[in-house]
C-alpha cells in the first residue's frame, strides 16, 4: 500500500497508530478525571488503557501487513517496517506492564488511576521515538516518554524510596536531555536541517564526516542516548532508580524505555551517520565497558531487584554490540533481541512482584529457597527467564545472542564477539543461583511462599512470556523473519539529492 | 552577523550549567542549572536560525514547552522528597545505594 501524504486521508492513515493511541489517552484521561474514587475505577482505567494499547497494536500490525509506504519523502515520521517493528515492541511491553499492574497496584494499596494514563503517554512518546525521522520529533518523543516515566517512578507518594528514585531519575534524565538537545543544535548548525535522511545526504555529500561541529553534535547526541539506555559509564542512576520504583514500572523502564532509546539511536546512526566511522569506535568501547562492568557488578548483588537492574545494564551492552556492527543484520539482531529481552525482563520482574511485598526491595536470592516444591509452575517460569537472560540454548535469549554474535563477526569485530561470549559466561554466576535456590534448597520455613501468588493478569504475563521465550527458542524463524523485514527500513532505498548549503 | 560570538556565549552558558549540575548539592539549584543548559541551547538555535532559516526559531518554542513541562514535574518531585526528608540536599538523599 502506497500512502499519498499530500491529502488528509493519507496523513491520517500514516499516523493511524499514534492517533489511535492518542485518542485512547484522551478517553483514559477523561475517565480518571471523572471516576477516581475506588480501586474498581482504577481497574476500569487499566482495562481501558489495555483496550487502547491492543487497538494501537492492531493498527500497527495492519499497516505493517499491508506494507504501507510513503509516495514521497516522509518529513517528520518515517513510514517503514522499522517503525512498525519498534512500535510492536513498545506496545507489547506496555500491554504486559498494564496486565502486571492491574493486581499489583491494588495489593500495594496504590490508588492513583493516572498511573495508566502516564503509561499510555510514555508509550506514545516511544512510538514517536521509534518512528520519528526528524531529530525534533525524536526529541519530543523522548521528552514525552521521559516526563511520564519520571512521574511513574515516583507514583507511590507514601514511599520515600519511590520519591528518591523519581528525583534521581528526573535530575539525571533532564541533564541528559540537555546534552541531547545541544547535540541536535550543533548538527542543525553543521547541516542546516534536522531531517535524518537529509542530514545523511549532507554528511556523505559534503564530506562533513570530519566537520568539527557535526562530530561534536554527534558526540553530545551519543552521550544523551547513553544516559537514556543506561550504558556504562552513564549508568549511575540506573540501579537506584530501578530499585526504588514500583516493580511493574521497573520492568517497563528496563524493557520498553531502554528499547525506545536504542530504536531512536539506531535510526539516527544508520540514516544520518552511516558514513561516519568514529561512532563505530566510540560505541565499540561503550559496548565492551558496559558488558564487562554490568556483569561484574551484578555478581556482587544479593538483592534480586538490584541484580536485575545490573543485568539490564549488561543487556544494554549486548544491544550496543548489535548497534556497533552498523549493518542491517545488526539491526535485525537488535530487533529480535529486544523482543526476547522485553519478554524475559518483564517476566522476571513479574515473578519478583509475586515473591515480595512493599516494593520488593527486600527479596534476596535466599528468599526463593524451595520455590520449586511449593510453586512448581512459577519456579519453572522463573527458570526459563533466568536461562533466557543467560542465553541458554533452547530459549529466545540464546537465538538473540547468536544473531548479535554473527552480526558482529560479519562486521569483522571478532574481539567484540569474544567479549560478549566471555561476559555471558560470567553472567551465569548470578543467573544460576536463583535457579539453584528454587530447586536445590529446602524452604526456609514451613509457611514460606504461602503468600507468593500470581493472580489474574500477572499470571497471564508470566505464562505468556515464558511460553513465547521457549517457542522463539525452538522455532525462531517467524520472529527472525519479522525482525529481518523490520530492519529493511533502515537502509534508505532512494538517495535524495539536495542543493548545496 | 554575530554568529560566532553568540555560539561562544551559548557554549559558555552550557558549560556553566553542566558544571553547576556536577558541583552543586541542592536539588533546586541543580534543576536551575539544567534549565540554564536548555536555554543555552535555545541561544544556539536562535543564532543559527539567522543563517539557516526560521526552523531553528520554531524549535525554540518546542524546547520552551518541554522545559515548562519538565519544571512542573520536577518541582512536584522535589516537593515530594521534601515532605519525606525535610531537605533537598542530595547528599542527604541516600536511601538507595549499593
Amino acid at each position: 500500500m502506497v500512502i499519498d501524504l499530500n491529502n488528509t486521508a493519507g496523513l491520517l492513515l500514516a499516523l493511524a497508530p499514534e492517533l489511535v493511541l492518542g485518542f485512547w489517552c484522551l478517553v483514559v484521561m477523561i475517565w480518571v478525571a471523572w471516576r477516581h474514587g475506588s480501586f474498581e475505577d482504577q481497574w476500569v482505567a487499566g482495562v481501558l488503557s489495555l483496550a487502547g494499547l491492543v487497538m494501537a497494536l492492531g493498527t500497527v500490525i495492519w499497516l505493517w501487513a499491508s506494507d504501507a509506504r510513503a509516495a514521497q519523502l516522509a518529513g517528520m515520521m518515517a513510514l517503514d517496517p522499522y517503525r512498525y517493528a519498534t512500535a510492536v515492541l513498545f506496545l507489547l511491553g506496555a500491554i504486559l506492564t498494564v496486565l502486571l499492574s492491574l493486581d499489583y497496584l491494588k495489593r500495594e494499596g496504590v490508588r492513583i488511576p493516572e498511573y495508566y494514563l502516564l503509561l499510555l503517554f510514555g508509550t506514545l512518546g516511544m512510538m514517536f521515538m521509534g518512528g520519528g525521522s526528524d531529530l525534533i520529533v525524536i526529541f519530543l518523543g523522548l521528552e514525552l516518554m521521559s516526563v511520564a516515566v519520571y512521574v511513574l517512578a515516583g507514583i507511590d507518594r507514601r514511599s520515600p524510596f519511590c520519591a528518591e528514585a523519581a528525583l534521581k531519575y528526573f535530575l539525571l534524565g533532564a541533564f541528559a536531555s540537555g546534552f541531547f538537545l545541544y547535540g541536535i543544535a550543533l548538527i542543525y548548525g553543521a547541516t542546516g536541517t534536522t531531517n535524518l535522511v537529509l542530514i545523511g545526504t549532507q554528511v556523505s555529500g559534503f564530506a562533513l564526516s570530519s566537520n568539527l561541529m557535526a562530530l561534536l553534535g554527534l558526540g553530545l547526541l551519543l552521550i544523551g542516548f547513553a544516559f537514556k539506555v543506561a550504558a556504562v559509564p552513564f549508568h549511575m542512576w540506573t540501579p537506584d532508580v530501578y530499585d526504588g520504583s514500583p516493580t511493574p514500572v521497573t520492568g517497563y523502564m528496563a524493557a520498553a524505555v531502554k528499547a525506545a532509546g536504542f530504536a531512536a539511536l539506531l535510526r539516527v546512526l544508520f540514516h544520518s551517520f552511516g558514513g561516519v566511522v568514529v561512532w563505530h569506535e566510540a560505541l565499540w568501547w561503550l559496548a565492551v565497558i558496559t558488558m564487562v562492568a554490568g556483569n561484574l557488578v551484578a555478581l556482587a548483588q544479593r538483592q534480586l531487584k538490584r541484580m536485575l537492574a545490573y543485568s539490564s545494564i549488561a543487556h544494554a551492552g549486548y544491544l550496543l554490540a548489535a548497534v556497533t556492527s552498523g549493518s542491517s543484520a545488526g539491526a535485525a539482531a537488535f530487533l529480535f533481541y529486544a523482543l526476547a529481552y522485553t519478554l524475559m525482563t518483564i517476566g522476571a520482574f513479574a515473578v519478583l512482584a509475586a515473591a515480595g511485598r512493599g516494593g520488593e526491595r527486600g527479596v534476596s536470592v535466599d528468599d526463593l529457597n524451595g520455590l520449586g516444591s511449593r510453586r512448581p509452575w512459577l519456579a519453572a517460569a522463573m527458570t526459563v527467564f533466568m536461562l533466557s537472560l543467560l542465553g541458554f540454548p533452547g530459549t529466545a535469549g540464546f537465538i538473540g545472542k547468536w544473531y548479535i554474535l554473527s552480526a558482529a563477526i560479519d562486521a569483522n569485530q571478532q574481539l567484540l564477539a569474544v567479549v560478549l561470549v566471555l561476559t555471558s559466561v560470567i553472567s551465569a554466576g548470578y543467573y544460576l543461583p536463583p535457579v539453584m535456590a528454587m530447586y536445590m534448597r529446602a524452604p526456609s520455613s514451613p509457611e514460606a511462599h504461602s503468600e507468593t501468588t500470581v493472580a489474574g493478569g500477572a499470571r497471564l504475563v508470566v505464562a505468556l512470556s515464558a511460553a513465547l521465550l521457549v517457542v522463539f527458542g525452538f522455532w525462531p524463524n517467524a520472529a527472525l523473519e519479522a525482525a529481518r523485514r523490520g530492519s529493511t527500513g533502515l537502509t534508505p532505498a532512494v538517495v535524495y539529492t539536495v542543493e548545496g548549503p | 552577523m554575530l554568529l560566532g560570538p553568540s555560539l561562544a556565549v551559548s557554549a559558555i552558558l552550557f558549560s556553566l550549567g553542566v558544571a553547576g549540575v556536577l558541583l552543586r548539592r541542592n536539588a533546586i539549584v541543580i534543576f536551575m542549572c539544567v534549565e540554564l543548559m536548555l536555554n543555552a541551547v535555545n541561544l544556539s538555535f536562535i543564532a543559527l536560525a539567522q543563517q539557516l532559516g526560521p526552523q531553528g526559531q520554531v524549535i525554540v518554542f518546542f524546547v520552551m514547552a518541554v522545559a515548562a513541562a519538565e519544571a512542573a514535574v520536577g518541582l512536584a518531585i522535589i516537593l515530594a522528597i521534601y515532605r519525606h526528608k525535610q531537605t533537598v540536599d542530595i547528599q542527604n538523599i541516600n536511601l538507595l545505594r549499593g
